[in-house]
């Protein structure tokens, strides 16, 4: 009873340094700058503070990601360009070294299992990674002519995404009671062993045109702020194209390792990617994942789900006041 | 479909094994070669192109403002200054980078073999679309 009582209130603990974390990540490793004597750039502080502060910032937010079911990336970019003070082309480029990190470690076990489908990652990937390279090159050229643009269109996506996050309902094994032309034309079907109740579960996919249209947009919004884009693939695989939850999450995953390796190319091709700070954050939120899958089996994926949310809204929320120069949440 | 032919679809194919061995190798040499980089990066083993002051001081400004101020390469300019500790770093980044075309090239033989002409073409516009991001030619600005 009493260790039980303990528990609860280490949980309690836990998901109050989890929220300060996430919500103020200077404030959590007790860190201040003078405000207004401080140089501009984090220069106030000896270089290493940012790499370690990074790399346990990314470190929570590898485990949060994980207990939450969402990408690195799309917590990342958010988080740091709030509330660092690295320019967002940098914060992008790291992100998607971050995103496409986490995908290509997340490969090798999707695809021996065969949960991820290369019959239908191979042509959602060509659409997707095509025009993740013209989203990057549009979210540089905007970022040249205003970055504040870049802040406020990376605000409104982000509160899109946590509304995307809190409503979708996705369904386990949708039912597709014909395929389409184009479905099955390139073979868009297969099976896959559920280990839960140990059958073999034979899919195929329905609306494959308007799903393949929409990675076009897909595509182009995971370039353009440097997000990976697990947060979209994943309802229009199943939702739209009907693919069971499972094979939608896993070639979802394995999806982000192409997609955004064409537009990583892009960020580091234009000097996006600093060492110093990239490097922390990859290696951070990668253990911080191999400790959330731990995690998984003793957390309540729910709460901290609906914990994510909020922190994406209100991060969210921080970039399109940031962009549009507000400045109500300081 | 048969129990037994229903078992023997949800097996991989060859090749999607020896993409995701290759994978798997590759992602944790470039996780080696990060660390062991890194390392020699922040302990000034070898002296880097940027001074680490110059870093903190340009980090908050544009991309364009940053490599002007701290003359730091873009496009493949990093070859040139492997011989120092910051773009020494840019060897595990490209090997994470470019691991996924050579994964294709590798699925390439098992469409090519099995006549699937869809799969091979769509490999193949794979192959190009991220050689091409790799190449530099697009959008490679600079100062």
């Amino acid at each position: 009873m009493m260790v039980e009582v303990f528990l609860r209130k280490v949980r309690f603990l836990l998901a109050w340094v989890l929220v300060l974390a996430l919500s103020h990540p200077q404030a959590a490793f007790a860190v201040h700058e003078a405000a207004g004597t401080a140089p501009s750039g984090g220069a106030a502080h000896t270089w290493w503070f940012w790499p370690i502060i990074l790399f346990f910032f990314c470190f929570v937010l590898g485990v949060i990601a994980v207990l939450a079911g969402v990408g690195g990336g799309v917590l990342f970019v958010p988080l740091v360009s709030g509330f660092f003070p690295f320019h967002i082309d940098f914060v992008r480029g790291a992100g998607l070294m971050v995103a496409l990190a986490g995908a290509l470690a997340a490969g090798p076990g999707l695809l021996r299992r065969n949960l991820a489908s290369l019959r239908l990652a191979l042509p959602v990937a060509l659409i997707a990674s095509a025009c993740s390279i013209a989203g990057a090159m549009l979210g540089l050229y905007l970022s040249r002519l205003n970055p504040n643009l870049i802040q406020v269109c990376l605000g409104a996506t982000i509160c899109g995404i946590s509304l995307l996050l809190l409503f979708s309902k996705n369904t386990d094994k949708p039912v597709v009671k014909k395929q389409d032309a184009i479905g099955l034309a390139l073979g868009i079907s297969g099976v896959y062993r559920d280990e839960a109740t140990k059958e073999l579960v034979e899919w195929k996919t329905h609306r494959t045109l308007p799903g393949l249209i929409l990675f076009i947009f897909i595509g182009v919004l995971a370039g353009m702020f440097g997000l990976g884009a697990g947060w979209a693939n994943v309802p229009v695989l199943n939702l739209v194209m009907g693919v069971p939850l499972k094979i939608s999450v896993a070639t979802s995953k394995f999806l982000l390792s192409i997609t955004d390796t064409s537009a990583a190319w892009i960020y580091v091709n234009n000097g996006c990617v600093i060492p110093l700070m990239a490097i922390p954050s990859i290696v951070g939120l990668m253990f911080g994942s191999l400790v959330g899958v731990r995690l998984l089996a003793v957390a309540k994926p729910k709460f901290i789900r609906y914990m994510v949310i909020g922190v994406l809204m209100f991060s969210g929320l921080k970039a399109l006041d940031k962009g549009l120069g507000l400045r109500l949440l300081g | 479909m048969s129990e037994k032919s229903l078992s023997e679809a949800a097996r991989p194919m060859p090749e999607q094994i020896t993409y995701a061995n290759l994978l798997f190798l590759a992602v944790w040499v470039s996780i080696l070669l990060m660390f062991l980089t890194y390392f020699i990066y922040v302990t000034g083993i070898m002296k880097p192109h940027v001074p680490m002051e110059a870093v903190l001081q340009n980090w908050s400004l544009s991309v364009n403002d940053y490599l002007h101020n701290t003359d730091a390469p873009h496009g493949w300019g990093w070859l040139r200054l492997l011989n120092s500790g910051d773009y020494l770093n840019f060897i595990g980044v490209a090997v994470l980078a470019l691991i996924t075309i050579l994964c294709y090239l590798v699925l390439l033989p098992g469409y090519i073999r099995g006549k699937d002409r869809i799969y091979t073409l769509i490999c193949v516009l794979e192959v190009l679309v991220l050689s091409l991001a790799a190449s530099g030619i697009l959008g490679s600005g600079g100062h």
